[in-house]
Protein backbone atom coordinates (compact mmCIF):
# COMPACT_ATOMS: atom_id res chain seq x y z
CA UNK A 1 0.00 0.00 0.00
CA UNK A 2 1.12 3.39 -0.96
CA UNK A 3 -0.12 4.91 2.47
CA UNK A 4 2.63 2.80 4.13
CA UNK A 5 5.61 4.76 2.53
CA UNK A 6 4.39 8.50 3.56
CA UNK A 7 6.27 9.81 6.70
CA UNK A 8 3.37 11.16 8.94
CA UNK A 9 5.01 13.82 9.29
CA UNK A 10 4.88 14.65 5.72
CA UNK A 11 1.39 13.55 5.57
CA UNK A 12 -0.55 16.74 4.88
CA UNK A 13 -3.78 15.35 5.73
CA UNK A 14 -2.62 14.20 8.97
CA UNK A 15 -0.91 17.65 9.59
CA UNK A 16 -3.75 19.44 9.04
CA UNK A 17 -5.34 16.57 11.61
CA UNK A 18 -3.00 17.50 14.07
CA UNK A 19 -3.91 21.00 13.61
CA UNK A 20 -7.61 20.84 13.87
CA UNK A 21 -6.95 18.69 16.88
CA UNK A 22 -5.59 21.55 18.68
CA UNK A 23 -7.89 24.12 18.03
CA UNK A 24 -10.88 21.79 19.38
CA UNK A 25 -8.86 21.75 22.46
CA UNK A 26 -8.35 25.56 22.35
CA UNK A 27 -11.95 25.91 22.09
CA UNK A 28 -12.82 23.63 24.89
CA UNK A 29 -10.68 25.14 27.21
CA UNK A 30 -12.16 28.47 26.23
CA UNK A 31 -15.48 26.62 27.33
CA UNK A 32 -13.86 26.09 30.36
CA UNK A 33 -12.83 29.21 31.08
CA UNK A 34 -16.63 30.54 30.39
CA UNK A 35 -17.70 28.01 32.85
CA UNK A 36 -15.01 28.60 35.31
CA UNK A 37 -15.33 32.36 36.15
CA UNK A 38 -18.00 32.56 38.30
CA UNK A 39 -17.67 29.21 39.92
CA UNK A 40 -13.98 30.82 40.78
CA UNK A 41 -15.67 33.75 42.58
CA UNK A 42 -18.06 31.37 44.18
CA UNK A 43 -15.14 29.36 45.93
CA UNK A 44 -12.99 32.42 46.55
CA UNK A 45 -16.30 33.83 48.37
CA UNK A 46 -16.98 30.50 50.46
CA UNK A 47 -13.27 30.40 51.57
CA UNK A 48 -12.84 34.05 52.46
CA UNK A 49 -16.26 34.16 54.47
CA UNK A 50 -15.38 30.57 56.21
CA UNK A 51 -11.74 32.01 56.86
CA UNK A 52 -12.91 35.13 58.49
CA UNK A 53 -11.00 37.07 55.86
CA UNK A 54 -14.44 39.35 54.59
CA UNK A 55 -17.05 39.56 57.36
CA UNK A 56 -19.46 36.72 57.17
CA UNK A 57 -22.22 39.40 58.37
CA UNK A 58 -22.33 41.03 55.46
CA UNK A 59 -20.81 38.77 53.22
CA UNK A 60 -22.66 35.43 54.06
CA UNK A 61 -20.92 32.31 52.02
CA UNK A 62 -22.49 30.91 49.32
CA UNK A 63 -23.71 27.77 50.55
CA UNK A 64 -25.44 29.58 53.47
CA UNK A 65 -27.67 31.43 50.98
CA UNK A 66 -28.18 28.18 49.21
CA UNK A 67 -29.04 27.04 52.61
CA UNK A 68 -31.46 29.88 53.59
CA UNK A 69 -32.68 29.95 49.91
CA UNK A 70 -34.21 26.38 50.40
CA UNK A 71 -35.49 27.47 53.77
CA UNK A 72 -37.82 30.04 52.37
CA UNK A 73 -38.60 27.67 49.49
CA UNK A 74 -40.40 25.24 51.60
CA UNK A 75 -42.24 27.76 53.91
CA UNK A 76 -43.50 28.54 50.23
CA UNK A 77 -43.85 32.45 50.87
CA UNK A 78 -40.57 32.82 48.44
CA UNK A 79 -42.53 31.39 45.54
CA UNK A 80 -45.69 33.57 46.40
CA UNK A 81 -42.96 37.18 46.02
CA UNK A 82 -41.17 35.48 42.72
CA UNK A 83 -45.04 34.86 41.65
CA UNK A 84 -46.07 38.09 41.85
CA UNK A 85 -42.40 39.97 40.77
CA UNK A 86 -42.69 38.08 37.30
CA UNK A 87 -46.30 38.78 36.85
CA UNK A 88 -45.76 42.22 37.34
CA UNK A 89 -42.65 42.04 34.89
CA UNK A 90 -44.45 40.24 31.67
CA UNK A 91 -47.25 42.55 32.23
CA UNK A 92 -45.76 45.76 32.53
CA UNK A 93 -43.04 44.55 29.62
CA UNK A 94 -45.79 43.34 27.14
CA UNK A 95 -47.40 46.76 27.97
CA UNK A 96 -44.39 48.38 27.27
CA UNK A 97 -43.37 46.75 24.03
CA UNK A 98 -46.55 46.57 22.44
CA UNK A 99 -46.97 50.13 22.17
CA UNK A 100 -43.70 51.11 21.46
CA UNK A 101 -43.46 48.53 18.26
CA UNK A 102 -46.80 49.83 16.63
CA UNK A 103 -46.01 53.67 17.71
CA UNK A 104 -42.21 53.26 16.86
CA UNK A 105 -42.99 51.86 13.00
CA UNK A 106 -45.44 54.35 12.61
CA UNK A 107 -42.81 57.33 13.52
CA UNK A 108 -40.22 55.35 11.46
CA UNK A 109 -42.63 54.96 8.35
CA UNK A 110 -44.14 58.43 8.18
CA UNK A 111 -41.97 60.85 8.81
CA UNK A 112 -43.96 64.07 9.45
CA UNK A 113 -45.79 61.81 12.89
CA UNK A 114 -41.90 61.26 13.83
CA UNK A 115 -40.97 65.29 13.56
CA UNK A 116 -44.16 65.69 15.13
CA UNK A 117 -43.32 63.26 18.49
CA UNK A 118 -40.06 62.91 18.92
CA UNK A 119 -39.82 66.30 20.57
CA UNK A 120 -42.18 64.71 23.06
CA UNK A 121 -40.52 61.04 23.46
CA UNK A 122 -36.92 62.97 23.78
CA UNK A 123 -37.93 65.00 26.65
CA UNK A 124 -40.25 62.68 28.08
CA UNK A 125 -37.58 59.54 27.92
CA UNK A 126 -34.62 61.48 30.94
CA UNK A 127 -37.04 61.26 33.51
CA UNK A 128 -36.54 57.74 35.62
CA UNK A 129 -40.06 56.19 35.51
CA UNK A 130 -39.26 55.66 39.18
CA UNK A 131 -39.13 59.73 39.86
CA UNK A 132 -42.98 59.52 38.29
CA UNK A 133 -44.06 56.69 40.67
CA UNK A 134 -46.05 58.89 43.12
CA UNK A 135 -47.96 60.19 40.34
CA UNK A 136 -48.28 56.93 38.90
CA UNK A 137 -49.98 56.32 41.98
CA UNK A 138 -52.17 59.02 42.31
CA UNK A 139 -53.35 57.87 39.32
CA UNK A 140 -53.82 54.18 39.08
CA UNK A 141 -54.17 53.93 43.01
CA UNK A 142 -51.72 51.42 45.13
CA UNK A 143 -52.58 48.08 43.08
CA UNK A 144 -50.86 46.11 41.06
CA UNK A 145 -51.42 48.28 38.17
CA UNK A 146 -49.04 51.20 39.74
CA UNK A 147 -46.43 48.39 39.31
CA UNK A 148 -47.42 47.67 35.69
CA UNK A 149 -47.27 50.84 34.59
CA UNK A 150 -44.17 52.01 35.73
CA UNK A 151 -42.54 48.96 34.47
CA UNK A 152 -44.55 49.57 31.18
CA UNK A 153 -42.99 53.23 31.30
CA UNK A 154 -39.59 52.31 31.49
CA UNK A 155 -39.52 49.25 28.77
CA UNK A 156 -41.05 51.45 26.76
CA UNK A 157 -38.50 54.09 25.54
CA UNK A 158 -36.04 51.85 24.63
CA UNK A 159 -37.86 49.45 22.62
CA UNK A 160 -39.47 52.77 20.49
CA UNK A 161 -36.19 54.51 19.96
CA UNK A 162 -34.50 51.46 18.58
CA UNK A 163 -37.63 50.55 16.58
CA UNK A 164 -38.07 54.36 15.19
CA UNK A 165 -34.11 53.77 14.37
CA UNK A 166 -34.25 50.23 13.02
CA UNK A 167 -37.12 51.35 10.41
CA UNK A 168 -35.06 54.36 9.44
CA UNK A 169 -32.38 52.65 8.71
CA UNK A 170 -33.73 50.17 6.58
CA UNK A 171 -31.58 50.07 3.35
CA UNK A 172 -33.76 52.88 0.81
CA UNK A 173 -33.11 50.41 -2.09
CA UNK A 174 -35.92 48.05 -0.06
CA UNK A 175 -38.23 50.57 -0.15
CA UNK A 176 -37.51 51.03 -3.89
CA UNK A 177 -38.19 47.88 -4.59
CA UNK A 178 -41.78 47.68 -2.67
CA UNK A 179 -42.64 50.84 -4.32
CA UNK A 180 -41.49 49.82 -7.58
CA UNK A 181 -43.16 46.28 -7.14
CA UNK A 182 -46.66 48.42 -6.00
CA UNK A 183 -46.74 47.66 -2.29
CA UNK A 184 -49.54 49.06 -0.50
CA UNK A 185 -49.51 50.87 2.84
CA UNK A 186 -50.48 47.66 4.56
CA UNK A 187 -47.27 45.77 2.91
CA UNK A 188 -45.04 48.26 3.65
CA UNK A 189 -45.63 47.85 7.17
CA UNK A 190 -45.65 44.42 7.25
CA UNK A 191 -43.07 42.84 4.59
CA UNK A 192 -40.68 45.92 4.86
CA UNK A 193 -41.00 47.79 7.65
CA UNK A 194 -41.33 45.26 10.55
CA UNK A 195 -39.21 42.59 9.70
CA UNK A 196 -36.29 45.17 8.56
CA UNK A 197 -36.50 47.03 11.42
CA UNK A 198 -36.63 43.79 13.85
CA UNK A 199 -32.96 43.24 14.34
CA UNK A 200 -32.19 46.94 16.19
CA UNK A 201 -36.06 46.73 17.55
CA UNK A 202 -34.82 43.42 19.12
CA UNK A 203 -31.88 44.50 20.27
CA UNK A 204 -34.10 47.65 21.76
CA UNK A 205 -36.27 45.03 23.48
CA UNK A 206 -33.22 42.81 25.37
CA UNK A 207 -32.09 46.72 26.74
CA UNK A 208 -36.39 46.78 27.68
CA UNK A 209 -35.98 43.69 29.56
CA UNK A 210 -32.60 44.46 31.78
CA UNK A 211 -34.36 48.01 32.56
CA UNK A 212 -37.17 46.18 33.53
CA UNK A 213 -35.53 44.20 36.37
CA UNK A 214 -34.04 47.04 37.43
CA UNK A 215 -37.32 48.93 37.80
CA UNK A 216 -39.38 45.91 39.38
CA UNK A 217 -36.98 45.94 42.78
CA UNK A 218 -37.36 49.70 43.20
CA UNK A 219 -40.80 50.04 42.58
CA UNK A 220 -41.00 47.16 44.81
CA UNK A 221 -38.80 48.73 46.93
CA UNK A 222 -40.80 51.97 47.31
CA UNK A 223 -44.77 50.99 46.90
CA UNK A 224 -45.10 47.38 47.51
CA UNK A 225 -45.78 44.78 49.94
CA UNK A 226 -44.68 41.77 48.18
CA UNK A 227 -42.04 41.12 45.52
CA UNK A 228 -38.29 39.73 45.04
CA UNK A 229 -37.57 43.65 45.81
CA UNK A 230 -39.98 43.97 48.74
CA UNK A 231 -38.06 40.96 49.84
CA UNK A 232 -34.73 42.42 49.75
CA UNK A 233 -35.83 45.79 51.40
CA UNK A 234 -37.59 44.16 54.21
CA UNK A 235 -34.34 41.76 55.03
CA UNK A 236 -32.11 44.61 54.55
CA UNK A 237 -33.76 46.87 56.93
CA UNK A 238 -34.22 43.94 59.72
CA UNK A 239 -30.81 42.74 58.35
CA UNK A 240 -31.16 39.48 57.68
CA UNK A 241 -28.73 40.05 55.10
CA UNK A 242 -28.53 36.13 54.14
CA UNK A 243 -32.38 36.92 53.09
CA UNK A 244 -31.81 39.81 51.10
CA UNK A 245 -28.93 37.85 48.84
CA UNK A 246 -31.40 35.38 47.91
CA UNK A 247 -33.12 37.93 46.48
CA UNK A 248 -29.94 39.43 44.38
CA UNK A 249 -29.28 36.37 43.44
CA UNK A 250 -32.83 35.70 42.18
CA UNK A 251 -32.82 38.99 40.05
CA UNK A 252 -29.52 37.57 38.47
CA UNK A 253 -30.86 34.81 37.66
CA UNK A 254 -34.01 35.91 36.27
CA UNK A 255 -32.20 38.45 34.04
CA UNK A 256 -29.91 36.06 32.91
CA UNK A 257 -32.56 33.45 32.11
CA UNK A 258 -34.59 36.59 30.17
CA UNK A 259 -31.53 37.87 28.67
CA UNK A 260 -31.52 33.48 27.30
CA UNK A 261 -34.89 33.41 25.97
CA UNK A 262 -34.76 36.35 24.25
CA UNK A 263 -31.55 35.85 22.21
CA UNK A 264 -33.62 32.49 21.60
CA UNK A 265 -36.18 34.23 19.97
CA UNK A 266 -33.79 36.55 18.09
CA UNK A 267 -32.33 33.70 16.10
CA UNK A 268 -35.83 32.34 15.36
CA UNK A 269 -37.37 35.79 14.65
CA UNK A 270 -34.13 36.55 12.45
CA UNK A 271 -33.58 33.17 10.27
CA UNK A 272 -32.33 35.22 7.23
CA UNK A 273 -29.53 37.06 9.26
CA UNK B 1 -46.38 51.12 -35.31
CA UNK B 2 -47.08 53.26 -32.27
CA UNK B 3 -44.02 53.23 -29.87
CA UNK B 4 -44.11 51.20 -26.69
CA UNK B 5 -42.32 53.61 -24.73
CA UNK B 6 -42.23 57.47 -25.67
CA UNK B 7 -40.16 59.92 -23.51
CA UNK B 8 -40.44 63.22 -25.02
CA UNK B 9 -38.26 66.36 -23.90
CA UNK B 10 -37.61 64.74 -20.19
CA UNK B 11 -35.57 66.89 -18.15
CA UNK B 12 -34.39 66.28 -14.71
CA UNK B 13 -32.84 69.35 -11.93
CA UNK B 14 -31.90 68.50 -9.01
CA UNK B 15 -32.16 71.66 -6.51
CA UNK B 16 -30.73 72.37 -3.19
CA UNK B 17 -30.59 75.65 -1.59
CA UNK B 18 -28.43 77.85 -4.06
CA UNK B 19 -27.84 75.35 -6.59
CA UNK B 20 -28.90 72.88 -9.27
CA UNK B 21 -27.73 70.33 -11.24
CA UNK B 22 -28.92 69.22 -14.48
CA UNK B 23 -29.19 65.84 -14.64
CA UNK B 24 -31.41 65.09 -17.74
CA UNK B 25 -31.59 67.60 -20.76
CA UNK B 26 -34.35 66.87 -23.39
CA UNK B 27 -34.27 63.06 -23.49
CA UNK B 28 -36.75 61.93 -26.39
CA UNK B 29 -37.11 58.56 -27.14
CA UNK B 30 -39.11 56.46 -28.98
CA UNK B 31 -38.96 52.05 -28.15
CA UNK B 32 -40.67 50.04 -30.28
CA UNK B 33 -42.35 46.65 -29.10
CA UNK B 34 -40.15 43.82 -28.14
CA UNK B 35 -37.23 46.05 -28.71
CA UNK B 36 -33.57 45.60 -26.26
CA UNK B 37 -31.95 48.99 -25.92
CA UNK B 38 -28.89 49.65 -23.88
CA UNK B 39 -27.98 52.96 -22.48
CA UNK B 40 -23.81 53.95 -22.37
CA UNK B 41 -22.38 56.80 -20.99
CA UNK B 42 -20.18 57.78 -18.92
CA UNK B 43 -20.58 57.77 -14.72
CA UNK B 44 -22.83 60.61 -13.22
CA UNK B 45 -24.50 61.16 -16.75
CA UNK B 46 -28.09 60.24 -15.46
CA UNK B 47 -29.10 57.35 -16.85
CA UNK B 48 -30.18 55.82 -13.65
CA UNK B 49 -32.14 59.13 -13.10
CA UNK B 50 -33.71 58.19 -16.08
CA UNK B 51 -34.21 54.92 -14.95
CA UNK B 52 -35.64 56.06 -12.18
CA UNK B 53 -38.37 58.69 -13.66
CA UNK B 54 -39.68 55.50 -15.53
CA UNK B 55 -39.31 53.34 -12.64
CA UNK B 56 -42.14 56.00 -10.92
CA UNK B 57 -39.16 56.19 -8.30
CA UNK B 58 -38.51 59.98 -9.39
CA UNK B 59 -40.56 62.72 -11.04
CA UNK B 60 -39.30 64.69 -13.80
CA UNK B 61 -39.12 68.07 -13.42
CA UNK B 62 -40.73 68.82 -16.99
CA UNK B 63 -41.32 66.93 -20.12
CA UNK B 64 -43.38 63.66 -20.35
CA UNK B 65 -43.54 60.08 -21.09
CA UNK B 66 -45.95 57.22 -22.06
CA UNK B 67 -45.60 53.46 -21.29
CA UNK B 68 -48.12 51.84 -24.21
CA UNK B 69 -50.38 49.30 -22.02
CA UNK B 70 -51.37 45.98 -23.72
CA UNK B 71 -53.01 44.07 -21.07
CA UNK B 72 -55.07 45.99 -18.79
CA UNK B 73 -54.21 43.76 -15.48
CA UNK B 74 -50.12 44.10 -15.92
CA UNK B 75 -48.10 47.08 -14.15
CA UNK B 76 -46.40 48.81 -16.62
CA UNK B 77 -42.84 48.48 -15.84
CA UNK B 78 -40.80 46.28 -13.10
CA UNK B 79 -37.19 46.86 -12.18
CA UNK B 80 -34.27 44.69 -12.08
CA UNK B 81 -32.12 46.54 -9.67
CA UNK B 82 -28.39 46.98 -9.16
CA UNK B 83 -26.91 44.41 -6.84
CA UNK B 84 -28.63 45.07 -3.61
CA UNK B 85 -32.32 44.77 -4.69
CA UNK B 86 -32.90 40.98 -3.28
CA UNK B 87 -34.87 41.40 0.08
CA UNK B 88 -32.56 39.58 2.69
CA UNK B 89 -35.32 38.53 5.22
CA UNK B 90 -37.89 37.48 2.32
CA UNK B 91 -36.34 33.43 1.04
CA UNK B 92 -35.94 32.90 -2.47
CA UNK B 93 -39.23 32.04 -3.36
CA UNK B 94 -40.95 34.83 -1.62
CA UNK B 95 -38.68 37.28 -3.59
CA UNK B 96 -39.63 36.08 -6.74
CA UNK B 97 -43.60 36.30 -5.72
CA UNK B 98 -43.33 39.55 -4.51
CA UNK B 99 -44.57 41.73 -7.15
CA UNK B 100 -47.51 38.95 -7.83
CA UNK B 101 -47.92 39.14 -3.73
CA UNK B 102 -47.81 43.16 -4.32
CA UNK B 103 -51.16 43.08 -6.79
CA UNK B 104 -52.98 40.40 -5.16
CA UNK B 105 -53.12 37.80 -7.43
CA UNK B 106 -54.41 34.59 -6.84
CA UNK B 107 -52.33 32.12 -4.56
CA UNK B 108 -52.59 29.67 -7.93
CA UNK B 109 -51.02 31.79 -10.34
CA UNK B 110 -48.52 33.00 -7.91
CA UNK B 111 -47.13 29.68 -7.08
CA UNK B 112 -47.33 28.48 -10.91
CA UNK B 113 -45.52 31.31 -12.11
CA UNK B 114 -42.94 31.53 -9.19
CA UNK B 115 -41.78 28.14 -9.61
CA UNK B 116 -42.18 28.39 -13.52
CA UNK B 117 -38.93 31.60 -12.85
CA UNK B 118 -37.49 29.99 -10.29
CA UNK B 119 -37.03 26.48 -12.67
CA UNK B 120 -35.93 28.98 -15.45
CA UNK B 121 -32.97 30.47 -13.47
CA UNK B 122 -32.24 27.12 -12.12
CA UNK B 123 -33.19 27.92 -8.49
CA UNK B 124 -35.97 25.74 -7.79
CA UNK B 125 -33.62 23.95 -5.40
CA UNK B 126 -33.02 27.05 -3.43
CA UNK B 127 -36.51 28.40 -3.23
CA UNK B 128 -37.00 28.09 0.64
CA UNK B 129 -33.07 29.35 1.49
CA UNK B 130 -32.69 32.97 2.48
CA UNK B 131 -30.66 35.45 0.27
CA UNK B 132 -27.45 35.78 2.30
CA UNK B 133 -26.70 31.77 1.59
CA UNK B 134 -26.72 32.61 -2.04
CA UNK B 135 -23.81 34.34 -4.57
CA UNK B 136 -23.66 37.67 -6.51
CA UNK B 137 -24.67 35.54 -9.19
CA UNK B 138 -27.40 33.73 -8.00
CA UNK B 139 -28.84 36.98 -6.38
CA UNK B 140 -28.81 38.70 -9.10
CA UNK B 141 -30.99 35.43 -10.58
CA UNK B 142 -33.17 36.42 -8.09
CA UNK B 143 -34.22 39.71 -8.83
CA UNK B 144 -34.24 38.79 -12.95
CA UNK B 145 -36.81 36.27 -12.12
CA UNK B 146 -38.80 38.63 -9.76
CA UNK B 147 -39.40 41.23 -12.39
CA UNK B 148 -40.20 38.87 -15.39
CA UNK B 149 -42.72 37.04 -13.51
CA UNK B 150 -44.36 39.85 -12.36
CA UNK B 151 -45.34 39.87 -16.14
CA UNK B 152 -44.87 44.12 -16.87
CA UNK B 153 -45.11 45.49 -19.84
CA UNK B 154 -41.80 46.70 -19.39
CA UNK B 155 -38.41 46.08 -18.14
CA UNK B 156 -35.96 48.34 -16.44
CA UNK B 157 -32.73 46.86 -16.02
CA UNK B 158 -30.39 49.22 -14.14
CA UNK B 159 -26.27 47.93 -14.38
CA UNK B 160 -27.58 44.27 -13.34
CA UNK B 161 -24.52 42.43 -13.62
CA UNK B 162 -21.81 45.37 -12.70
CA UNK B 163 -20.62 43.49 -9.72
CA UNK B 164 -20.70 40.13 -10.84
CA UNK B 165 -16.63 38.94 -12.17
CA UNK B 166 -16.69 38.38 -15.87
CA UNK B 167 -17.70 34.20 -15.72
CA UNK B 168 -20.40 34.61 -13.81
CA UNK B 169 -21.59 37.94 -16.22
CA UNK B 170 -21.34 36.16 -19.36
CA UNK B 171 -23.77 33.21 -17.78
CA UNK B 172 -26.02 35.53 -17.02
CA UNK B 173 -26.14 37.78 -19.99
CA UNK B 174 -26.68 34.35 -21.64
CA UNK B 175 -29.53 33.57 -19.73
CA UNK B 176 -30.99 36.64 -20.15
CA UNK B 177 -31.26 36.21 -23.37
CA UNK B 178 -33.13 33.06 -23.20
CA UNK B 179 -35.25 34.40 -21.04
CA UNK B 180 -36.42 37.82 -22.73
CA UNK B 181 -36.47 35.71 -26.13
CA UNK B 182 -39.25 33.42 -25.00
CA UNK B 183 -41.38 36.76 -23.73
CA UNK B 184 -40.05 39.70 -25.86
CA UNK B 185 -40.10 41.73 -23.20
CA UNK B 186 -39.29 45.62 -23.91
CA UNK B 187 -35.96 46.21 -21.94
CA UNK B 188 -33.94 49.34 -21.66
CA UNK B 189 -30.85 48.06 -19.66
CA UNK B 190 -28.17 50.53 -18.48
CA UNK B 191 -24.57 49.26 -18.58
CA UNK B 192 -20.87 50.71 -18.32
CA UNK B 193 -19.72 47.39 -20.36
CA UNK B 194 -19.58 48.00 -24.90
CA UNK B 195 -19.07 43.92 -24.87
CA UNK B 196 -22.63 43.89 -22.80
CA UNK B 197 -24.67 46.40 -24.70
CA UNK B 198 -23.32 44.89 -28.38
CA UNK B 199 -24.12 41.15 -27.16
CA UNK B 200 -27.43 42.05 -25.61
CA UNK B 201 -28.86 45.03 -27.71
CA UNK B 202 -31.23 46.22 -30.83
CA UNK B 203 -29.90 49.46 -30.45
CA UNK B 204 -27.49 51.49 -28.10
CA UNK B 205 -28.17 54.85 -27.11
CA UNK B 206 -25.01 57.07 -26.36
CA UNK B 207 -25.53 59.62 -23.70
CA UNK B 208 -23.39 62.51 -22.73
CA UNK B 209 -21.96 63.80 -19.35
CA UNK B 210 -23.46 65.75 -17.51
CA UNK B 211 -26.19 67.09 -18.15
CA UNK B 212 -27.40 63.96 -19.79
CA UNK B 213 -28.84 64.14 -23.03
CA UNK B 214 -28.96 61.08 -26.02
CA UNK B 215 -26.31 62.25 -28.61
CA UNK B 216 -25.59 59.18 -30.95
CA UNK B 217 -27.19 55.85 -31.07
CA UNK B 218 -25.85 52.78 -32.82
CA UNK B 219 -28.00 49.84 -34.30
CA UNK B 220 -26.53 46.22 -33.55
CA UNK B 221 -28.21 43.92 -36.16
CA UNK B 222 -26.39 41.02 -35.75
CA UNK B 223 -28.63 37.68 -35.80
CA UNK B 224 -29.95 36.46 -32.65
CA UNK B 225 -29.26 34.20 -30.66
CA UNK B 226 -25.75 35.29 -30.44
CA UNK B 227 -23.07 34.53 -28.20
CA UNK B 228 -20.12 36.69 -27.26
CA UNK B 229 -17.68 34.82 -29.96
CA UNK B 230 -20.50 36.33 -32.94
CA UNK B 231 -19.84 39.59 -31.21
CA UNK B 232 -15.97 39.59 -30.72
CA UNK B 233 -15.61 38.25 -34.53
CA UNK B 234 -17.81 40.64 -36.39
CA UNK B 235 -16.24 43.14 -37.50
CA UNK B 236 -18.79 45.59 -37.70
CA UNK B 237 -19.40 44.71 -34.47
CA UNK B 238 -15.80 45.63 -33.85
CA UNK B 239 -16.30 49.19 -35.21
CA UNK B 240 -19.18 50.12 -33.35
CA UNK B 241 -17.06 48.83 -30.26
CA UNK B 242 -14.00 51.37 -31.27
CA UNK B 243 -16.90 53.71 -31.87
CA UNK B 244 -18.14 53.71 -28.69
CA UNK B 245 -15.21 53.26 -26.93
CA UNK B 246 -14.05 56.99 -28.44
CA UNK B 247 -17.29 58.42 -27.22
CA UNK B 248 -17.03 57.38 -24.07
CA UNK B 249 -13.31 58.61 -23.92
CA UNK B 250 -14.17 61.97 -25.18
CA UNK B 251 -17.21 62.04 -23.07
CA UNK B 252 -14.88 61.32 -19.99
CA UNK B 253 -12.15 64.22 -21.35
CA UNK B 254 -14.91 67.05 -21.75
CA UNK B 255 -16.61 66.26 -18.12
CA UNK B 256 -13.06 67.21 -16.56
CA UNK B 257 -12.77 70.06 -18.54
Amino acid sequence: MREKHIDPIHDPIAVEQEDWRKRQIRNRFKQVLTISSPIFILLLWEFLSRTDLIDARFFPPPTKIVGTFLMMGTSGELFSHIGISLYRIFAGFLLGVIPAIILGLIMGLYSPIRHFLSPLIMALMPIPTLALLPIIIIIFGVGEVSKVVTIAGSVFFPVIINTVAGVVNIDRIYLDVAKNYGADSKNFFFKIALPGSLPVMLEGIQMGQAIALLTIVAAEMMGANSGIGYLIWTSYKAFLLQEMYVGLVLISFFGFLFSLILRGFQNKLLPWR
Amino acid sequence: MAAKISIRDLTKVFYKKGSSMTALQNVSIDVQDGEFVCFIGPSGCGKTTLLRILADLETPSTGEFTIARDKEDRPLQSMVFQEKGVIPWLTVEENVAFGLKMRHLPKNIIKERTSYYLAKVGLDKFAKIYPKDLSGGMKQRVSIARAFANDPEILLMDEPFAALDEQNKFILQEELLNIWSETKKTVLFITHSIDEALLLSDRILLMSSQPGRIIDEKVVDLPRPRNMEQVRADPTMAHHFKDIWNHLHNEVQNSRE
